[in-house]
């Protein structure tokens, strides 16, 4: 796609492998270390890092340790509004769940490349979205037939389903189900995806006009960029809301699980 | 048609699912608002709601991109 001059959008969603590991392999399956493994790993000790610098459990929290214990609160209200009692034993997967989401989202969208590194956001990527989903689901899957056996299946019938309805409600909240792992990466996958496709499209357009001369770089250039500077606030807001988003979603999910409708 | 001209069209068509479903994600926020000013003190209780409504309402506005990059990118 990529012309001479041009911006591809798409370029910046490449994975790559770093170095030098292009061949490693297990049983024929390459396992090179790309940079989305990088990030991941980046963003895995960044929340470390910030975990570990709130571990101080001084009776009088410093500032860091309030921040970590505003995100820890913020989480175990979400899963005590939305499961009840039942759900403070979800608070660390939730908690992982959301903040990983978050730096990735967030580490993504540093102008980092002022510095010559070119910061690659993993939750663009549907693989790894979808591994998260599944994960979500899987849990859900898993609490609710430990919990409620074969009963877990009355999910599928709302209270108060008219008799004449009974085959065709199930069938619908069957479907509604299945989609959810889809739902939840998809949300997550194409929400990073598009906003950092309209960045790069409108740099392109910056960097285009500018080179054509003074009128079309002031016609074009300068209110693109200004527009950039507004989207790129908006995607901050946008990191925030989908790992919330996601967070919210996977405890109702875990909700249906343990107390069924 | 050329084949490749009836997917960009296709491509652009699907943006109009994109612009709709804005007009949905501003219905929601929208009513929250207009509602949440009537009675600030019950708002702070609705905000899971407000978002899951959020999330609804955009899927299907991603799901409009996701036809359009596959047509571009895949068909």
């Amino acid at each position: 796609m990529a012309e001479h001059g041009r911006v591809d959008p798409m370029a910046q969603f490449k994975i790559e492998p770093l170095f030098g590991t292009d061949h490693w392999a297990i049983a024929g399956h390459n396992i090179a270390f790309t940079n989305s493994a990088l990030w991941m790993a980046i963003t895995t000790v960044a929340l470390w890092i910030f975990v570990a610098g709130g571990m101080k459990r001084a009776l009088v929290p410093g500032r860091w340790q309030m921040a970590v214990e505003t995100m820890t609160g913020f989480i175990d209200g979400l899963l005590s509004a939305n499961i009840g009692p039942n759900g403070k034993k979800y608070v660390p997967y939730i908690f992982s769940l959301f903040m990983f989401i978050l730096f990735a989202n967030i580490l993504g969208l540093l102008p980092l490349s002022l510095l010559g590194v070119h910061p690659f956001t993993f939750t663009s990527h549907f693989s790894v979205t979808g591994v998260l989903a599944i994960l979500s689901f899987s849990i859900v899957l898993i609490v609710g037939f430990a919990k409620h056996k074969l009963h877990f299946f009355s999910l599928f019938v709302p209270h108060g389903t008219p008799v004449w309805l009974l085959w065709l409600i199930p069938i619908i909240e069957l479907i509604s189900f299945l989609v959810r792992p889809f739902s939840l990466a998809l949300r997550l996958f194409v929400a990073m995806m598009a906003g950092h496709v309209l960045l790069e499209v409108l740099s392109s357009f910056v960097i285009s006009s500018a080179n054509s001369g003074l009128l079309w770089g002031g016609v074009v250039g300068l209110p693109s960029f200004l527009l950039m500077i507004a989207i790129c606030a908006l995607e901050i807001l946008v990191a925030g809301i989908q790992a919330y988003v996601f967070a919210l979603l996977t405890s109702l999910y875990l909700n249906d699980a343990e107390n069924l409708h | 048609m050329d084949a490749t001209a009836a997917k960009l069209i296709g491509a652009g068509l699907a943006a109009i699912g994109a612009g709709i479903a804005a007009i949905g994600v501003g219905n929601v926020f929208g009513s929250f608002l207009e509602s949440a000013l009537r009675n600030p003190g019950a708002a702070d209780g609705q905000q899971g709601r407000l978002f899951i409504g959020f999330a609804a309402a955009e899927l299907l506005g991603l799901l409009s991109f996701v036809v359009a990059m596959i047509l571009i990118f895949v068909a």
